[in-house]
């Protein structure tokens, strides 16, 4: 699904990543780990196209395809999805018109017609009841005044709308009480396939409770510094980064 | 009226000159250039006016001779040379028609460019044309209809013929012809306009619509509108702009009067889309419009505008609350691209009790671009419990364009509520990314951002003109950001 290669990215002309290697395969989650200023979020938007970093070294495969210099909407069209660690306000757009307008504009630069209002009200009804959210809630602003809890779900809902092939999740679980965690976690779940993949950005091993990873990276300076299992996440909450720091420095 | 799918707006947004930019060759029947008495006088003449209404034309030229081009507003420019100007032309092909069979072929083709071909227009449930183009009158519909109930609606030159009891009754008693520079340059040479009379607890059954043309070379452009809506009337009257590219500088100075008497409602909405002048700021309408109603007795008055067109606005439609329990709103978008400079806004006097007044006034600006809103709430002594409600938001797209706020508020009345918010924000680079994370590109990103910001505004716009100003908006901002 992905492979990243040797991938090297600044932002003004300051090195974030310093060769990072990684490949997720269809099917898979992958948890991303490390302490503050790692470089878990750069990451995060490199792949999704962000243009202000800037690709200095190395590559990034979505199947097979190099997707280096494609714009951030053509990566969307692909079906790469980014749950924002942010997500924006758009005043006076609601949730159901940027939804339609995400989803029609997706569908026509694969060469399909708009939805049909009809099945777009089924979706919006499918999904919304899956992560428990109210529809009055549907015809809000984009996340205006919504409390981070609701911005965070609301990310979640999109990426069901939207049925990605690689959903990055960048810190959704911040912000999040219990019962949001659980309800966007049980989401996130739903809508694990075969064919899709999912790559968590976290901080803290209690998302990773509910959504459980195959694989556990920990980034340390830009560079992927230790893989393993889940249990590598319940090593580093115990332990937190210190000793990773250590062993990367000794 | 035809789907707008988004195929078309980006066909739309791939064309870069003026949508309208093309000229019709009509033959015309046009003044030399100049103004004095005699040209004035021959107006009148070649409208063939009674003499009280040469006499009026006659008062507000003289004196306009003595009146100074106003300077306070935060727009520059080079003022036009008001001699080298032409001041009446009108098509040739006179006289008026039957049906559209008769009209001149290229005329047809004009209303074809601008998508209001007028079997569309009839076709389009409720709505009555009455099409300015250069001055004259040229068409009407649905004349019928609005007869049985008693409603007049006519160009105004065929007022002054047919209903000048009502025309000399309340021509100037709102827009007085010495109220400004440019209201008594109207006055004194106006060309034709519409008129409009609603009958006592007459409700009218469509909207009424007229489009306006500026369409000969160097021919100013002077509307005279007047709208009277009787006790416990209801209008909705449309007007939309577009105008031909040129290189001159075109003058446009219009005046429009609305009178609501007691329990009458006038809702009035424009969508001005004159030319603005290419790229690098060459061109475009200059438009110095004075409009403003009055409202007696539990009357209302609703201005809305979008105003994406003209080099250069400068239009502050009013309302003056006269009356107990009036109520004056003004809804505006205004859209500056380039090298454009808009200084709009309302005054709303109150001066009877109980009078209410709401502004909202979002403003956008992109390119090298100027935005003013330029506002006064009046409260005077006698207007006990009067309320105001003021929002202006600003958006700007881009660092070389600016916005400007100019709320002035005089209450003498210490039971006034005035309540005023002001916002200016920008569109972030994170929106369009987060937009574009969603598989929407930079361009159409903008046009939603955009018709967020604006959504209380085009709301209150009838529904035929909301989907004609969405997407002018979108094309007045192509290729403004990125």
């Amino acid at each position: 699904m992905l492979k990243i290669n040797n991938l090297h990215a600044s932002v003004e002309d300051k090195a974030i990543l310093r060769g990072i290697n990684l490949e997720v395969k269809a099917g898979e989650v992958h948890a991303i780990m490390g302490p503050n200023g790692s470089g878990k979020s750069t990451l995060a938007s490199v792949i999704a196209g962000k243009e202000e970093y800037e690709v200095t070294e190395g590559e990034i495969l979505l199947e097979n395809v190099n997707i280096d210099e494609m714009a951030p909407e053509e990566r969307a069209h692909k079906g790469i999805f980014l749950s924002f660690q942010y997500p924006v306000e758009i005043p006076g757009v609601s949730v159901t018109n940027f939804m339609k307008t995400a989803i029609n504009e997706t569908r026509k630069a694969n060469g399909l017609p708009d939805m049909p209002a009809n099945e777009m009200l089924k979706l919006i009804r499918e999904k919304s009841e899956m992560l428990e959210i109210d529809r009055k809630f549907l015809s809000r602003s984009l996340n205006e005044g919504f409390s981070g809890g609701e911005k965070k779900r609301n990310e979640i809902f999109q990426m069901a709308m939207l049925e990605p092939k690689l959903a990055i999740l960048d810190e959704t679980d911040s912000g999040l009480d219990i019962d949001a965690l659980r309800i966007v976690a049980n989401g996130v779940n739903k809508l694990r396939s075969r064919d899709n993949a999912v790559i968590v950005i976290t901080h803290y091993q209690r998302l990773l409770d509910h959504i459980v990873p195959d694989f556990v990276h920990v980034l340390f300076e830009g560079r992927i510094v230790k893989s393993g299992g889940k249990e590598l996440a319940h090593e580093l909450e115990e332990k937190g980064y210190d000793w990773i720091k250590e062993e990367v420095n000794a | 009226m035809t789907k707008y799918t988004e195929d078309d707006l980006r066909e739309e947004l791939k064309t870069k000159e003026y949508e309208y930019g093309f000229y019709t060759d009509m033959e015309s029947d046009t003044f030399p250039i100049g103004l004095d008495e005699d040209v004035v006088r021959a107006i009148s003449l070649k409208k063939e006016e009674p003499q009280w209404m040469t006499d009026w034309r006659l008062e507000a030229f003289r004196a306009w001779k003595d009146m100074i081009e106003p300077e306070w507003a935060n727009v520059k420019y080079v003022k036009p040379d008001f001699q080298s100007i032409s001041y009446y032309s009108a098509p040739n092909t006179k006289p008026k028609y039957d049906s559209l069979d008769e009209v001149d072929p290229e005329l047809l083709e004009t209303f074809k460019k601008l998508g209001i071909s007028l079997d569309e227009q009839k076709a389009l449930a409720g709505v009555a044309m009455d099409v300015v183009i250069d001055s004259v009158s040229v068409a009407t519909t649905f004349k019928k209809t609005l007869n049985e109930k008693g409603i007049i609606f006519c160009s105004i030159s065929e007022a002054i013929r047919e209903h000048p009891e009502l025309v000399r009754k309340y021509i100037g008693t709102v827009v007085p012809q010495k109220d400004n520079f440019y209201a008594a340059l109207n006055s004194a040479v106006f060309s034709d306009g519409s008129f409009c009379y609603i009958p006592k607890g007459v409700r009218c059954p469509m909207e009424l619509s007229t489009y306006f043309r500026i369409n000969q070379a160097n021919t100013g452009q002077f509307e005279r509108t007047l709208v009277i809506a009787d006790e416990g009337s209801y209008v909705s009257y449309l007007e939309g702009c577009t105008a031909p590219s040129r290189d001159e500088n075109q003058l446009h100075a219009a005046v429009v009067e609305l009178i609501a008497m007691d329990d009458a409602e006038i809702k009035y909405s424009t969508v001005q889309n004159w030319f603005p002048g290419n790229a690098e700021g060459k061109g475009g309408v200059y438009n110095f419009v004075t409009k403003r109603g009055l409202c007696e007795k539990n009357a209302k008055i609703s201005w809305t505008q979008v105003e994406t067109g003209s080099a250069i606005t400068w239009k502050y439609p009013s309302c003056i609350l006269k009356g107990d329990n009036s109520v004056g709103e003004f809804y505006s978008i205004a859209v500056t691209n380039n090298h454009q400079q808009a200084d709009t806004g309302t005054k709303m006097i109150h001066l009877g009790k109980n009078t209410k007044s709401t502004i909202i006034s979002k403003g956008i600006s992109a390119g090298k671009s100027q935005n003013s809103y330029r506002g006064l709430v009046q409260v005077s002594s006698r207007a006990d419990n009067a309320r105001n409600f003021s929002q202006c938001d600003s958006l700007l797209m881009g660092n070389d364009c600016g916005a400007h706020t100019f709320p002035y508020i005089e209450v003498k009345n210490k039971s006034a509520i005035i309540e005023h918010e002001a916002t200016t924000s920008k569109i972030g680079e994170d929106q369009i990314f987060y937009c574009n994370q969603r598989g929407i590109d930079t361009e159409k990103a903008i046009a939603l951002i955009v018709n967020g910001f604006s959504k209380e505004v085009l709301n209150k716009l009838p529904m035929e003109f909301a989907v004609e100003a969405q997407k002018l908006l979108e094309i007045s901002l192509e290729g403004s950001v990125g």
